[in-house]
């Protein structure tokens, strides 16, 4: 039996275009990334709400917050790894600092460019981002979750970057699943140990509870859609009742990881093990290298049961 | 979120740390007055930018700290859009009138220069100018839209304006609205590439609405944008890459409203106007002095220069007479 796998770009796309129906201030900002940001159909309906500003980033961002200063709502959709690295001060002093609303949609984020390499890989995104104070970083996880996140984006006043997954996802979430800010969703009760995860790497921490419970091992697995905020809440309480907490994501551990270790190191110190890009990435596809770096099924539960060992 | 007027009283009064009264408070001559003849109402320019030098070199000798020079250079292009040019008021501000004009002072170290002109047009109370670089005060050395209501954009990194003005006057295009865009510039700050992707792209966009004012003091931090990395031919630049230039002598409120008059272009182009300034101007020892970027004038100098601005201040008005 084969899961059914979907381009949560497909559904950025299509909740882009039903906002902009409803709401003419929503438009897309875009460097050449019509195509890659799958908003063919949505600049055909909406020209004039598409502002393609050619390749150069910078701009991009800055446009997008003079847009925000005229009442506009403007998403600005491109390649992840372009938009945070070139744009960073934008981001920071534009976006940011300035309390614009502005939304930063990073696409083909991660290591979804596999074997272009490491120029095209955004796994830089979490740590840098999560620095800068007081607004949203977020990852959804599946297609009824990205569309939740892009709609709670466009009605929130204020800053935003969120991730769209380009790496093909399973939907996890039922109709009435409803994305809350600064949450996380636990998605598999257990109080063994904690698989927290985000982004595309929620699918993975999931398969990785199901090879845990077969050795009798009850994993409690997050979902953190926010990186900012973090759900300190539910970090802590996982902190006290399981033996530790297995961070898992598309990025360099210094993202999901870091924000975690830093936060259960201050509040309720536990065993933390970091899965995710500590370099670097080799050359391969987003698949491959995810299974290379440990974030396959079988190399989380093995991470898993390494630090309930070493709890004992 | 968003300060305003009220918010500003308050923390300069609850201020711990004020700097000392200035000999004399600006005075707030407000907009050119409805009706006024192009003669009273260059006077009246006139006086208000002495005003606010005289009260801009007082803060910036208090706190210690400051960029005095380019403050000056753009000071008449600043007063010159505040009270006369620009179609805002403090009420359009306070009630975020979608059609103000929008200014960005993409040379965000003149931070000085703005909060002195926002007081002079009665945006901001004077009393707040004391609170300026002071700790918890709302008057950063940049400006910042979260603390001022009268400032669009946060602005100190260069090369930021230009890209944010684009947006401003896009939005302006794509809701029809007559209403301009004005983007104050740094000459040294036009080495940065951020602003040459704007130029493209306002030219691309049609954006009339986009108004430039390049402050050409030719001068940068350590040394003359000539000998640093050159604008020249910076007109011819600006033309090819499809915008109108209105070149000026930028501390000649004549030719300052003339040219802002001609905008926006007839051409459907955006507009940059060069204003050739003097770093310092109009006081006699700074004045294209590359010292006085962020050179901070002791008491002597301060009370130097006040006696020069007065002199001024007194001549205004007796030339047309």
């Amino acid at each position: 039996m084969s899961v059914e796998l979907f381009d949560c770009r497909d559904t950025w796309a299509a909740t882009l275009a039903n906002l902009a129906r409803e709401d003419d201030r929503i438009m897309a900002v875009v460097n050449d990334s019509v195509g890659s940001s799958k908003l063919g159909d949505f600049q055909k309906e909406f020209p004039a709400r598409t502002v393609n500003v050619g390749i150069a980033e910078q701009n991009m961002v800055g446009v997008a917050n003079g847009l925000a200063n005229g009442g506009r709502v403007p998403f600005v959709s491109a390649a992840g790894c372009f938009l945070t690295a070139r744009a960073m001060e934008q981001i920071k002093a534009d976006v940011v600092y300035s309390r614009a609303n502005v939304k930063l949609v990073g696409h083909s984020p991660g290591v979804a460019y596999g074997e272009l390499g490491p120029t095209h890989h955004s796994i830089e995104d979490f740590a840098w981002l999560r620095t800068l104070p007081g607004w949203h970083v977020l990852a959804p996880a599946s297609p009824k979750e990205t569309e939740q996140v892009v709609r709670w984006a466009a009605a929130h006043d204020g800053p935003v970057y969120l991730r769209v997954a380009r790496m093909g996802v399973p939907e996890i979430y039922g109709d009435d699943y409803r994305f809350e800010p600064g949450k996380a969703v636990t998605i598999r009760e257990g109080n063994d140990v904690t698989l927290a995860a985000t982004g595309v790497t929620v699918t993975r921490a999931l398969a990785a509870a199901d090879l845990l419970a077969i050795g009798g091992v009850f994993a409690r697995v997050l979902s953190l859609p926010s990186i900012v905020p973090l759900d300190a809440e539910a970090v802590l309480a996982a902190a006290r009742e399981t033996a530790g907490i297995v961070t898992v994501e598309e990025a360099n551990v210094a993202g999901l990881g870091g924000a975690i270790a830093e936060l259960v190191s201050e509040s309720h110190p536990c065993p933390v093990r970091r899965i995710g890009f500590r370099d670097f990435a080799t050359t391969g596809s987003a698949e491959w290298l995810l299974d290379h770096i440990g974030a396959s099924a079988q190399g989380i539960a093995e991470v898993a049961r390494e630090l309930m060992m070493g709890a004992k | 979120m968003t300060n305003g007027y009220a918010d500003l009283a308050a923390a300069a009064a609850a201020s711990g740390s004020l700097l000392p009264e200035p000999d004399r408070e600006i005075a707030v001559l407000g907009r050119v007055p409805v009706g006024a003849s192009r003669e009273a109402a260059i006077t009246h320019l006139q006086r208000a930018a002495i005003e606010v030098r005289r009260r801009s070199i007082q803060t910036v000798g208090d706190v210690g700290a400051g960029h005095i020079g380019g403050e000056f250079s753009i000071t008449d292009a600043l007063v010159t859009l505040y009270l006369s040019e620009m179609n805002i008021s403090p009420e359009q501000v306070e009630a975020c009138d979608p059609e103000r004009d929008r200014l960005v002072l993409s040379k965000g170290h003149a931070a000085n220069a703005l909060y002195t002109t926002l007081v002079a047009g009665g945006y901001i109370p004077a009393q707040s100018l004391r609170t300026f670089l002071q700790p918890q005060s709302l008057l950063n050395g940049h400006p910042a839209r979260t603390k001022i209501k009268a400032v669009e954009a946060s602005t100190g990194p260069l090369g930021h304006g230009l890209p944010i003005a684009v947006g401003m006057a896009l939005a302006a295009k794509l809701a029809r609205s007559p209403r301009r865009t004005f983007v104050l510039l740094g000459d040294g700050e036009m080495q940065e590439g951020a602003n040459w992707e704007a130029i493209m792209c306002a030219a691309h966009q049609r954006l009339s609405g986009l108004i430039g004012v390049l402050d050409r003091n030719r001068l940068q931090q350590g040394a003359r944008v000539e000998d640093t990395n050159g604008l020249e031919p910076i007109a011819d630049k600006l033309r090819a890459f499809g915008w109108e230039v209105i070149e000026i002598d930028g501390h000649d409120f004549a030719a300052l409203l003339d040219a802002f008059a001609a905008t926006p272009a007839v051409s459907g182009k955006p507009t940059m106007i060069i204003a050739h300034t003097d770093k310092g101007a109009p006081v006699s020892y700074m004045r294209d002095n590359v010292a006085w970027h962020h050179k901070v004038p002791n008491a002597e100098q301060v009370a130097l220069a006040l006696i020069e601005l007065d002199a001024i201040l007194a001549g205004i008005g007796k030339d047309a007479k």
